[in-house]
This record gives structure tokens, C-alpha cells and sequence, in this order.
């Protein structure tokens, strides 16, 4: 009995530290590509179509499910935000709520959700694939660097199509809600702009949210890649890989977020 | 898919996000000035705007008649001149009332035209000479406090010295009695 108890007991503490000795491991090997992906990432400038290549993948195609997704935020913010403002007599401060929350939180945040969703997946998908076929070996036996021409491409257009995406959710977000709020409602055209516009500061609010993007753009396409590069070559190890990108991007986005707003607020 | 139809869609797509990003910080965080129809603008001097800011509504007996398009302090009078810019279908007279009020209790301000009976209207360039400050909150509950505390200071003072008759009248409630005993005998 005891002894049953006792083995129990050491098989869980050997299965925490094995868990927690292979996360650090993971952070280490993702940092060091991290370290690689910006030190060969002189090739994905100086062949610049490789990485409008993969903007087009990462950031064209993810154009639909923003504009709409953010089209859709929009007109719920506007939708709940009448519906609590208006008891206070202040639904003209409509404008503010949905511009200031799109701009600040929701933009970025939303838009790098999606992104691990419908970019990070692909990428991890089609790395991890490339290595279970044995293209990324035969790259470096052609003496091809596969950081050089894979890695780094795909990171730099990650890194460059999130703000404008997360622009593009805001500015359309903000259309959503004046949508609501102005024909459907009857809120007050002017009130609606010039509050938004009194309250909504070009250097504390938007250059916040777009350094915000850009930081989750090198979270969000670092954590696909690497879970892609790091994968192992069968199968099975693809898709677990696919879903930890997609799980592993969203809690990093929402911490680093927190993280990012304290420092922005208070500075 | 060919490198020229990528590098169009890229340009589109990088155009876009510079439009997004312009839209940003024109239209939502920026002034630009919007239009209704011909205006004339008319000033007005408050001692106090409160939370006035440009672009807020100009509104006649509730209706929206013009936009306030600028908001100067002027360093002689120490006062702060508001430039309203009011369609030019609208007339009011030259007597015309401009006064500060707040669109409910937490709303934004705005700038409300009572018409005024001189057969003269306002035109271009023109000032308004009757304006009402807008209500500080701060203010009207000081004035409230201080008007309170000034109905009621006699009526506590009366009550004050009654009670401190009654409290020495209890305190010393004996001897005084043989006092008051004592008098008429």
C-alpha cells in the first residue's frame, strides 16, 4: 500500500519535471532560432519576392476573415456600448468606446488571434511537412541554408503584414461601429466623430497599437515557425505541432498584451 | 501564381494598410473638419466653456443648426472666444442668447442658440454679445453647500446657546433652583 502510494507519488513528480525540463529546452531551441532567423535573415532582403511571396500567403490571403471579422466587432461594440451608454445619457460617447477599444486592445489582440489561427497553422503545417519529406535536409546538402531560405522569409513577412492587418481591423472595426451607431440608431454624426476624435490620441493610442501588432507579429510567426522547424517528422507529430502553435500563440498574445498595456499605461 | 500577380496583390494589400493606418489617425484620432452644407461662422466670449470642444453640435430650440469650428483663449479679456460656423439656411437674430449646456448628465456640451426678437440678423463675422457660461459642477454644489450652511448657521447657533442653557441649566439644575426658590421669598 505504501509502496504503491510512493511510486505513484514519484511517477507524477517525474512526469511535472520532465514536462517543465522540456518547455525550457523548447524556449532555449525556440530563442536560438530566434538568434538565427535574424542573423540569416540578410537573404529574405536581398531576394525581397521571397518575402513578398509569403506576404501574399500569410497577409493577402488573411485579408477576408479580418475585414470581416472586424466588421463584425465593430457593430457588437456599437450594438453593447449603445446599450450601456444610453442609461447614462451619453451615447454620443459611442465613438469613443468602439474607436478607443479597437485601437487599443482589440485591433491588435483580435487580429493576432486570427492570425495564429489562419497564418500560424499554414506555416507550421508547411514546414513541419517540408521536414517529414526531407526537403529541409535536402536543402543543407545543396548547401542551402533552410533558416536563410525558409525560416526567414516567412518570418519578415509575418513581422510586416500584422500591423497592417491589425490597422485594417481597427479602421474597419470603427466603420462597423459608426455603421450601428449613426444610420441605425440615430446616434449624432458629428458627436460621434468629434468625441472619438478628442479622446483618441495618435501617439498614445494608435503608435501603441501598432507597436503592440508588431510585437505579436514576431511572437505569433516565431511560435508557427518554430513549432513547424522543431516538429517531429511523422504525421502525427505535424498536427500536434499545428495545435500547439495555434494554443501556445493565443496564451502568449493575451500575456505579452497584459505585459505590453502595463508598460504603455504607465509610462 | 506569378511573380507579377504576387507583387500586385502585395502593393494592394500594403496600400490598404497605409490607407487603414491614414484613416486612423485622420478620422478617428485627428481633426478634420466636416462640413454641412454653406455656413456662416459667428463668435461668441465665455467667461467658461466647461468641456466645450470643436466640432460639438450648435443646437436651436434642440435642432442641430451648425458645428462649433474653433475654440481660441484670448489673452487680453481672459476669456474664450468660440467660433461657430451655422448653416446659411438658418437666420437668427442679433439679439440672439448663445449658452453652454450638457447633453444629459455625464453628455458632451454643446452650444444652444436662443433667437432673440431684433428684426437684424447675425451675419458672417458677426459677434454675440449675450452668451451664458456653461455650468461647472464643482461650482453650483459649492454655491449649493455655502447657501445651506448660511440658511442654517442661526438656526444651529440659536440652537447651540439653547442647548447650553439646557445643558448648564442641568448641570447646575439644584443650586439654581434653590436660587430660583430662594428669589420670591
Amino acid at each position: 500500500m505504501k509502496s504503491i502510494l510512493f511510486n505513484g507519488l514519484s511517477k507524477l513528480l517525474r512526469g511535472i519535471g520532465r514536462r517543465m525540463i522540456e518547455r525550457i529546452w523548447r524556449l532555449g531551441a525556440g530563442a536560438r532560432l530566434f538568434f538565427l532567423t535574424i542573423i540569416y535573415s540578410g537573404e529574405s532582403f536581398r531576394r525581397f519576392h521571397l518575402t513578398l511571396r509569403e506576404v501574399y500567403f500569410t497577409g493577402v490571403m488573411s485579408l477576408l476573415i479580418i475585414i470581416v471579422s472586424a466588421f463584425f466587432v465593430g457593430m457588437v461594440l456599437g450594438l453593447q456600448g449603445y446599450n450601456t451608454l444610453q442609461k447614462y445619457g451619453s451615447s454620443e460617447a459611442i465613438g469613443v468606446l468602439v474607436a478607443l477599444s479597437l485601437v487599443r486592445e482589440l485591433g491588435p489582440v483580435v487580429t493576432a488571434l486570427l492570425f495564429a489561427g489562419r497564418a500560424g497553422t499554414a506555416i507550421t503545417a508547411e514546414i513541419g511537412l517540408m521536414k517529414t519529406t526531407e526537403q529541409l535536409s535536402a536543402m543543407e546538402m545543396m548547401a542551402v541554408n533552410p533558416i536563410a531560405r525558409v525560416v526567414a522569409p516567412r518570418f519578415w513577412a509575418g513581422v510586416i503584414s500584422m500591423p497592417i492587418l491589425a490597422a485594417l481591423f481597427s479602421m474597419v472595426g470603427v466603420l462597423g461601429g459608426y455603421l450601428v451607431a449613426v444610420p441605425l440608431i440615430g446616434v449624432d454624426d458629428g458627436a460621434f466623430w468629434s468625441q472619438m476624435q478628442a479622446s483618441v490620441d495618435v501617439r498614445e493610442d494608435i503608435v501603441n497599437g501598432v507597436i503592440k501588432s508588431v510585437v505579436f507579429g514576431v511572437a505569433c510567426t516565431m511560435i508557427a515557425l518554430f513549432e513547424g522547424f522543431d516538429a517531429p517528422p511523422t504525421a502525427e507529430g505535424v498536427s500536434h505541432a499545428t495545435t500547439r502553435t495555434v494554443v501556445i500563440s493565443s496564451l502568449t498574445v493575451l500575456a505579452l498584451d497584459f505585459v505590453l498595456t502595463s508598460f504603455m499605461i504607465t509610462v | 501564381m506569378d511573380r507579377t500577380t504576387i507583387d500586385l496583390w502585395v502593393g494592394v494589400f500594403v496600400a490598404l494598410g497605409v490607407a487603414a493606418l491614414l484613416g486612423l489617425a485622420m478620422k478617428v484620432g485627428n481633426l478634420t473638419s466636416n462640413k454641412i452644407g454653406d455656413t456662416y461662422s459667428v463668435s461668441a466670449a465665455f467667461e467658461n466653456i466647461g468641456g466645450l470642444k470643436p466640432n460639438a453640435p450648435v443646437k436651436s430650440a434642440g435642432v442641430v443648426v451648425g458645428r462649433v469650428a474653433d475654440i481660441k483663449f484670448d489673452p487680453k479679456a481672459y476669456e474664450a472666444v468660440v467660433t461657430i460656423k451655422i448653416d446659411k439656411r438658418f437666420e437668427f437674430p442679433k439679439d440672439t442668447f448663445a449658452n453652454i449646456y450638457t447633453a444629459g448628465l455625464l453628455g458632451e456640451q454643446y452650444l444652444g442658440l436662443e433667437a432673440g426678437g431684433e428684426d437684424d440678423v447675425l451675419k458672417n463675422g458677426d459677434k454675440i454679445t449675450q452668451t451664458q457660461d456653461a455650468v461647472v459642477l464643482e461650482k453650483m454644489i459649492s454655491q449649493f453647500l455655502y447657501n445651506k450652511a448660511s440658511e442654517t448657521d442661526p438656526k444651529t447657533d440659536a440652537g447651540g446657546a439653547k442647548s447650553d442653557a439646557k445643558a448648564s441649566g442641568e448641570k447646575s439644575g439644584e443650586p439654581k433652583s434653590t436660587e430660583l426658590g430662594d428669589a420670591p421669598f
